[in-house]
């Protein structure tokens, strides 16, 4: 009986070694299948980094897009400034409705092309019915915009100062920045999507699928929480073109609106035309009584 | 043993645990009915079936032309000020002085060009005014407010501001117009012209960019192939 145990157990023991050794290398192979390799799977979040260890991973970070696009990446980290909290404004006197604004940001923000991803969605509104989501319409496609009885209401991330969706997150993916823009950690969001379930305007969009970005239209010039190549299985939203913004720029969907109808900057400033827009103008936001106090406002100059 | 009795359920305390059982499969059925009905109509539920068959994905950079380099800004000059670009005038035609030499020959009486400038066609408050109300007579080179004062084309939104008073208010604070460049900079200024064609400043309707896909058809694989120059049925 002792014999055969001892056989057994020497047996099982050869067995479990050869088990473990075959689970660490199918793990080890799983891992640098994964996005950023192993260093990437005991990544620490971003808001954890130290500042060496911020360096650290972005440095592998450029490397290894530079390496999958061909092109020089800049990922910048550039902190929210002092006495800086955005807002934006869109007059909806203006706009037309000619989705500029939608490709300008797919094209800036390096968004999955098939399955698409458009940040930005313009809803079509019959006049007549005044602001109202049920009846609005998203894949309107008349040969020449505006049409006479219809005006049209962009809707992205609404960056409200009550984020629901950062309120939901059950890992603390997502989280609202002290200048104002509501930010995700791509490599902590696991896709739960508990964040899309809250959002009450529909900003958020998932990857359902391996997002597929020809090289040639890679944009290069990114933010940790912002533009860069989003892996498949977490959410993404528009950020205001955080790696313009920190740097003092507008947003991508500001500068390519031919008739001026998108406004950005910097509420605390009085001299900014943000500023100006909510002391002069008639404003109102969407999804009022949700009470989410959005920093996205919607206005008619005149 | 004497057991006690279980206390007696309020449902059964009652007379009519029957209706129950009445009501139970009447209400099954009726809903059992409204489902059948409902996934057998062949009804469109939602208003979305109007629009776009929205089924091929485009990219970016299609619209390249349109999306790309739109930057009528020369760069800022070494004090770090955005000179306004010059006003957009047709080739050759500046300075007005050319032909324009001396006012005594020219005809002030408000009439329909026949002779020359026939392209432009004034859709502007054409009832009220006519050319010279803002191009001044006695120099073509320049032009002159309700006042008198003359003022180059340069700064042609001082006319504009004469009667579009509140918007030219907001183009001074950046609300009105195109802007590009920086929010925490010197304000980049586009002369009213630049994007109004002063003689028929509306502008004209344009075609907008594709729809986004519709969510069923994300997948390649499950996308119809279509033709999609027809649109959706009307609802």
């Amino acid at each position: 009986m002792a014999a055969t145990d001892a056989a057994h157990d020497e047996a099982f023991e050869l067995g479990r070694r050869q088990f473990m050794q075959a689970a660490a290398g199918t793990l080890a192979a799983f891992m640098t299948g994964c996005d950023g390799g192993i260093e990437g799977f005991f990544q620490k979040t971003f808001r954890e980094l130290s500042p060496e260890e911020l360096k650290g991973v972005v440095a592998r970070m450029e490397k290894d897009y530079a390496a999958r696009w061909g092109k020089e990446t800049k990922i910048s980290t550039t902190p929210p400034r002092e006495g800086v909290m955005f807002g934006y404004g869109l007059d909806l006197s203006r706009c037309l409705g000619c989705r500029r604004c939608v490709y300008a940001c797919a094209k800036e923000n390096n968004q999955s092309r098939d399955p698409q991803i458009h940040w930005i969605r313009v809803l079509a509104q019959k006049k007549a019915a005044g602001v109202s989501l049920e009846g609005a319409n998203p894949y309107y496609d008349p040969d020449l915009v505006p049409q006479d009885d219809v005006f049209y209401m962009p809707v992205a991330c609404q960056h409200c100062r009550h984020p629901q969706c950062t309120k939901v997150c059950p890992v603390g993916a997502t989280w609202q920045e002290p200048d104002g823009i509501v930010v995700i950690d791509y490599d902590k969001c696991i896709g739960c999507r508990c964040c899309m379930a809250a959002c009450p305007y529909g900003a958020r969009r998932f990857n359902w699928g391996e997002p597929n970005l020809p090289k040639e239209e890679y944009n290069p010039n990114q933010h940790y929480l912002g533009n860069r190549p989003r892996p498949r299985g977490v959410v993404e939203k528009c950020t205001f073109c955080i790696q313009r913004v920190r740097e003092g720029r507008y947003p991508a969907c500001v500068e390519i609106c031919p008739v001026g109808a998108r406004k950005f900057g910097n509420l605390l400033d009085p001299e900014s035309e943000i500023r100006q827009i909510m002391e002069r103008k008639r404003v109102f936001v969407l999804k009022a009584e949700l009470h989410t106090e959005p920093r996205f406002y919607y206005f008619y100059a005149t | 043993m004497q057991t006690e009795s279980p206390p007696e359920s309020g449902l059964s305390a009652h007379a009519g645990v029957y209706p129950l059982y009445v009501m139970l499969p009447i209400f099954a059925l009726i809903g059992l009915m409204a489902l059948s009905s409902e996934l057998t109509a062949d009804r469109k539920m939602f208003k979305l079936e109007e629009g776009s068959q929205a089924v091929v994905p485009h990219s970016p950079a299609e619209f390249e032309d349109i999306l790309g380099g739109f930057d009528p800004f020369p760069p800022a000059d070494a004090k770090g000020n955005y000179p306004t670009p010059p006003p957009p005038l047709s080739e050759d035609i500046f300075p007005c002085t050319q032909c324009h030499e001396d006012p005594e020959d020219d005809d002030p009486e408000r009439r329909e060009l026949e002779m020359e400038h026939t392209n432009i066609k004034l859709n502007h408050g054409d009832k009220s005014r006519w050319c010279l109300d803002c191009h001044s007579f006695e120099n073509r080179d320049m032009l002159h407010l309700s006042g008198g004062e003359l003022i180059p084309f340069t700064e042609s939104q001082r006319l504009c501001g004469q009667c579009h008073g509140t918007i030219y208010r907001d183009w001074r604070l950046g609300i009105h117009g195109k802007r590009t460049g920086y929010w925490d900079g010197k304000k980049r200024y586009l002369l009213c012209v630049v994007c109004h064609w002063p003689h028929e400043p509306h502008f004209k309707p344009l075609k907008p960019l594709p729809p986004p896909v519709r969510p069923q058809f994300l997948r390649p694989q499950d996308r119809p192939a279509v033709d999609e120059t027809q649109p959706a049925e009307e609802h």
